[in-house]
């Protein structure tokens, strides 16, 4: 799968990454040599059905989790192996989240929501930039609402427009539409992709709707920890097609290992 | 229904700890006194019946004068009485016996020989008994000889051979006398109880202890055998006539231990004070505790709601919870407070030379108050959590939905109600002129009523005085995050915060009265006491400490001395039908000036023979006036005395002021107490307190004093009363933290995705701890707040009440008050270290992970 790096350059990749829980009968390997780059300025989607460690590939790129093997890199900046106050400081810097729940504080207002990750580390927001983020999430009105007071895709907004005020260099959204309606999610996808075409800014989402995926500008399909196919400019159709594939076909690792 | 409440109770065991605490410290309390007081009851009784163990019966005379708390003056049997008790049948012995207490041993240090229990007797030695005998030495012979016993020996160090100094209580003046054995008790001891006992030959003992050659204390009689101590008793006390008391071992036993048990009564309240302390603070504490638990199971209730529990079974279930909590609680609480009573018990008998602890035993009472105490209290306190839980709507509660806070109106308005009948409570207990009871019934009351009002309108005061507070703390981001997170849920931060509040308000409530008390108590004495020096010494038993008058004289001649007034007193004193205290000065007209007693009416110039002077408030207490005769009635004889003058109120000198021969010829002494001494203007206090330190060379009992240290000395029972009421304080305190953690390790729970997120995006541990311990802080800062204002104002307005009782001045205990306020921050710091910790450790992933 290499050579489909863009001009320019790798946002995040991992290198030969295994993850193993337990040990013994009751070992479970969330992942198997996952060797994957994700293009700057580009929408990358995880697919895969349940268990198949697409989550915990997300958690392990973004520093939440730690690798049993393998290197994990944000750009130039190697993961693994860093301590908790390291990693605390990367994920200040340099990553953003988005999450199924929101997760928003509910003593905050919307716009010190917003703010927070600046706040954390001491940081001013850029006057001009959270103008542009907050025009381009249409919070203007609400930015002095708490959380209770928004609609749920209000508030997926307001997380949205939290991890992008950071100007980070990966944002990782966690199915950022699982809890939403189809329009407002169909608002927040639309967000998220203007942010990748206008801004440049690079977004990895996990998520298992194949709409949802179709937003991206690439879909990487994951199956039992390992890579098993991917697919560029995907459509909902085309994303329907290749689950309803790797699910018929039975994963295998022989597949996952011949095509890297 | 009663299997899914056991198994939820079992899965969360920090909670149980945690509300099944507050339980176990009151309820500790509440029966360690009780333990403690049966415990010592018990050491006393026991010690007595080991002291009357031999005496089939005893008889005295009946004083004349009873004294009080458990002062006696000595009686006197004469020869003629035994010759009538040795005839009356049944009767195989009748000996004369002389016991008097105030025989006082001077050490080598020229200063009396401390003892503990204040009891130091004279007596002569009638020989070995199964309780006394002779260890070693041999019996006083001649009346210049005597024996000690071994505790005497032991705190003296006086040996065989040499020669003891006695101040002896019939002239209160000091003789020598040779050391000729030394007495032991039965097993081995020093003493029975922590007595000192000089044995002197009867000659010597009846006239150095008594006074007067062929008189007995008592007449120890021995029943004939077979004949009943009752039968008996009632034939010698229809022979002797009822100017005497015939009294059983036993009876004896019971009379003399009674007082002792008394003055240990004192720790039994202090406890019992602990124990509602504690039980009020624990009450906010398991309001709190069971609050948070409901709403944890809120979704786990409404579920079972869904499937078709009533809403009966729902608060029965956590009512169960409640009444295994306390149930468990109350036992743990009684088994602590056994353990507490009897090391207390231990402990205040080591204060006690020679008493024995009895064995342990626990009190009926304890067991039945500590089960309904603690069982009723908890159930009570879970009532309304588990009331609300009931009355959710399953569907609203299944919901992920946070439920929208309530509006306060209907606590608030409660609370003020609260508030004002306590109030009215305590206004109508100060003001009212009711009965002495009805008072402190009233205004006990009203502070607990008030307690709770206030406690009720904490919610409401909370978002704005919390806002405030933690305007201190939003410099940063961690700070900023920690004080929303204090006002967020104000019910539960001010029901936390209340169990601080009620801690504080109490104690400082307290401490503005005493020191409101003391102040005043300064003022008062600096006004009127003109003395630069004073002479004085403790009283520690019916015979007063004197000056040896040789002493005084040289004083007197001291360069830098100005005027010096000796004062004598006699407490052994009724005028009429009431107990008296008497005075005489030897040099009234400087006693005047001195003591700045002013003339309130009559005359108070001069006191002639026949004559008294009372001060305003005796003289009101006696319904006198000037002009009025009264019948005084002194150790050696009655006079009738006219009233010549009043004098304005005094807190130096109060009581009845007669002439100084007429106090010669009624009191038992008239030796000078104490003495007030001005100097010369340019002398050197310091150095004249030397000088008539080294002359007080004959006067073992007395110091000197300069006027600063004998107000200090004079006030030392408030410096004890405030510490007394810092020591409630811990307790309080300790129960409090307990809520606050409590409070913040549910709270951390409850918010774990939060801050699961907080960590994602960036949010370090220690900005995490640092959020956790701002909240603690600013909970606690607002419980103490709202403490020293209630306590405060409590303090306050029993003091502006009580004005014309001597509270003269209001003075606040700013310095206690900051104390509480870094107190305060101390607690915020220390609770939130075991739910910071918590909350820095948790697992991000776990935490953000979906249910």
């Amino acid at each position: 799968m290499t050579g489909t790096i863009e001009a320019t350059g790798t946002a995040a990749r991992t290198v030969d990454v295994w993850k193993v829980y337990g040990s013994g009968e009751a070992q479970v390997i969330a992942l198997r040599s996952v060797s994957v780059e994700l293009g700057k300025g580009k929408f990358t989607a995880i697919m895969g059905p349940s268990g198949s460690g697409k989550s915990t590939l997300m958690h392990c790129l973004a520093g939440l989790d730690s690798v049993t093997r393998g290197e994990v890199f944000i750009g130039d900046t190697r993961l693994t192996g860093m301590n908790d106050k390291k990693l605390t400081e990367l994920r200040r810097t340099k990553v953003g989240f988005i999450f199924q729940q929101f997760n928003l504080l509910p003593t905050l207002t919307a716009e010190e929501n917003i703010t927070l990750p600046l706040s954390i580390a001491g940081r001013k927001p850029d006057k001009a930039w959270f103008d542009t983020v907050i025009d381009t999430v249409g919070l203007r009105d609400r930015l002095k609402h708490r959380p209770t007071q928004l609609s749920g895709g209000q508030q997926q907004r307001v997380a949205c427009a939290r991890a992008l005020v950071a100007r980070p260099e990966v944002i990782f959204a966690d199915e950022p539409t699982g809890n939403l309606d189809s329009k407002s999610g169909a608002e927040v996808l639309g967000f998220l992709r203007n942010s990748v075409r206008e801004f440049g800014q690079t977004i990895v989402m996990v998520t298992h709707d194949p709409v949802a995926a179709s937003y991206a500008d690439r879909v990487i399909f994951l199956a039992d920890g390992a890579v098993v196919s991917e697919l560029f400019e995907p459509t909902a159709d085309t994303v329907l097609d290749k689950l309803k594939n790797i699910e018929v076909n039975a994963p295998s690792l022989t597949k996952a290992e011949a095509q890297q | 229904m009663i299997k899914a409440t056991l198994k939820s109770l079992l899965a969360r065991k920090l909670r149980l700890l945690l509300s099944g605490l507050a339980v176990v410290l009151a309820v500790t309390f509440i029966s360690g006194s009780f333990v403690l007081t049966d415990t010592l009851g018990r050491s006393f009784d026991k010690l007595f019946e080991t002291v009357y163990e031999n005496t089939d019966i005893q008889v005295t005379t009946k004083p004349p004068i009873e004294g009080d708390a458990g002062f006696a003056l000595p009686t006197s049997i004469r020869s003629e009485d035994i010759a009538k008790v040795k005839a009356v049948p049944g009767v195989e012995k009748a000996t004369g016996q002389i016991a008097v207490n105030g025989a006082r041993v001077i050490g080598r240090n020229n200063k009396l020989v401390p003892n503990t229990t204040g009891t130091r007797l004279g007596a002569n030695w009638t020989g070995d008994d199964e309780v006394a005998k002779i260890r070693d030495g041999q019996a006083p012979t001649s009346d210049n000889e005597v024996m000690l016993n071994g505790q005497v020996a032991k705190d003296s160090g006086y040996k065989i051979g040499e020669t003891v100094k006695v101040k002896t209580p019939a002239d209160n003046l000091i003789h020598e006398f040779k050391v000729v054995g030394i007495v032991g008790n039965s097993g081995g001891r020093d003493s029975i109880g922590g007595e000192h006992i000089v044995f002197f030959t009867e000659k010597a003992a009846q006239e150095f202890l008594l006074g007067a050659p062929g008189t007995y204390s008592l007449i120890d009689v021995r029943a004939a055998s077979g004949v009943p101590l009752a039968t008996l008793q009632k034939d010698l006390r229809a022979a002797l006539g009822d100017q005497y008391l015939v009294e059983t071992g036993a009876e004896l036993a019971k009379k003399n231990a009674a007082p002792l048990k008394q003055i240990f009564k004192f720790f039994n309240y202090v406890l019992l004070g602990f124990g509602v302390i504690a039980l009020m603070v624990g009450i906010f504490l398991i309001l709190n505790t069971f609050s948070i638990v409901v709403a944890q199971r809120t979704r786990e209730l409404a579920l079972m709601r869904a499937m078709g529990a009533g809403r009966g079974q729902m608060v029965g279930s956590v009512l169960t919870e409640a009444f295994i909590v306390g149930l468990i609680g109350s036992t743990l609480g009684l088994l602590a407070g056994v353990g507490l009573g009897a090391l207390g018990a231990w402990g205040l008998a080591q204060t006690v030379d020679g008493l024995e602890v009895a064995g342990l035993a626990v009190p009926p009472a304890a067991i039945i108050l500590a089960f309904a105490i603690g069982i009723p209290v908890t159930l009570i306190a879970a009532l309304m959590p588990a009331l609300k839980a009931a009355f959710i709507p399953p569907i609203a509660a299944m919901r992920d939905a946070a439920t929208a806070d309530r509006p306060l109106t209907w606590i608030t308005i409660s609370g003020a109600v609260v508030t004002l009948i306590g109030g009215t409570f305590l206004f109508l207990g100060l003001n009212g002129t009711g009965s002495g009871t009805t008072t402190l019934l009233l205004v006990l009351a009203g502070v607990l009523v008030l307690l709770v009002g206030s406690a009720l309108l904490t919610p409401f005061l909370c978002r704005p005085v919390v806002s405030v507070i933690g305007r201190l703390f939003s410099w940063s981001v961690p700070g900023k995050l920690g004080r929303r997170n204090s006002s967020r849920n104000p019910r539960r931060t001010a029901i936390t915060a209340a169990a601080v509040m009620i801690g504080i308000a109490l104690v400082t409530g307290i401490s503005t009265i005493v020191s409101s008390v003391e102040a005043s108590a300064t003022k008062a004495i600096d006004k009127q006491l003109a003395a630069d020096l004073v002479i004085s010494g403790e009283q520690t038993s019916e015979i007063p400490p004197t000056i040896d008058p040789a002493d005084l004289s040289r004083i007197r001649n001291i360069d830098g001395v100005d005027r010096t007034v000796a004062v004598t007193y006699e407490f052994f004193a009724k005028a009429g039908d009431k107990d008296a205290f008497v005075l005489a000065y030897d040099d009234w007209a400087a006693a005047r000036a001195v003591l700045h007693l002013e003339q309130e009416s009559g005359n108070i110039g001069e006191i002639a023979p026949g004559q008294v002077v009372l001060d305003k408030n005796t003289a009101k207490d006696a319904n006198l006036k000037v002009g009025d005769t009264v019948n005084l009635q002194l150790p050696k004889g009655a006079k009738q005395m006219q009233v010549v003058g009043i004098t304005k109120e005094s807190d130096v000198a109060n009581g009845w002021t007669i002439s100084m021969p007429d106090a010669q010829a009624l009191f038992r002494s008239a030796a000078p107490i104490s003495a007030y001494l001005t100097i010369d203007s340019g002398a050197s206090a310091a150095a004249v307190k030397k000088a008539v330190d080294a002359d007080l060379r004959n006067s073992p009992e007395v110091t000197v004093q300069t006027r600063d240290e004998f107000v200090d000395s004079q006030l030392f029972f408030f410096t004890f009363l405030i510490g007394a009421v810092q020591v409630l304080l811990m307790v309080a305190i300790a129960i409090s933290v307990l809520g606050v953690i409590n409070t913040l390790v549910l709270s951390v729970l409850e918010r774990t995705r939060e801050l699961g997120m907080l960590r994602a995006i960036g949010l370090r541990r220690s900005q995490t701890m640092r959020m956790i311990t701002v909240e603690s802080v600013v909970i606690s800062l607002f419980g103490t707040l709202l403490g020293l204002g209630v306590g405060a104002g409590l303090g306050i307005s029993v003091v502006k009440a009580l004005k014309d009782q001597g509270f003269s001045t209001l003075a606040m205990p700013w310095g206690l008050m900051g104390a509480y306020l870094l107190a305060a921050l101390v607690i915020g710091v220390g609770a939130a270290v075991i739910p910071a910790v918590r909350a820095a450790r948790l697992n991000v992933l776990n935490a953000i992970a979906y249910e």
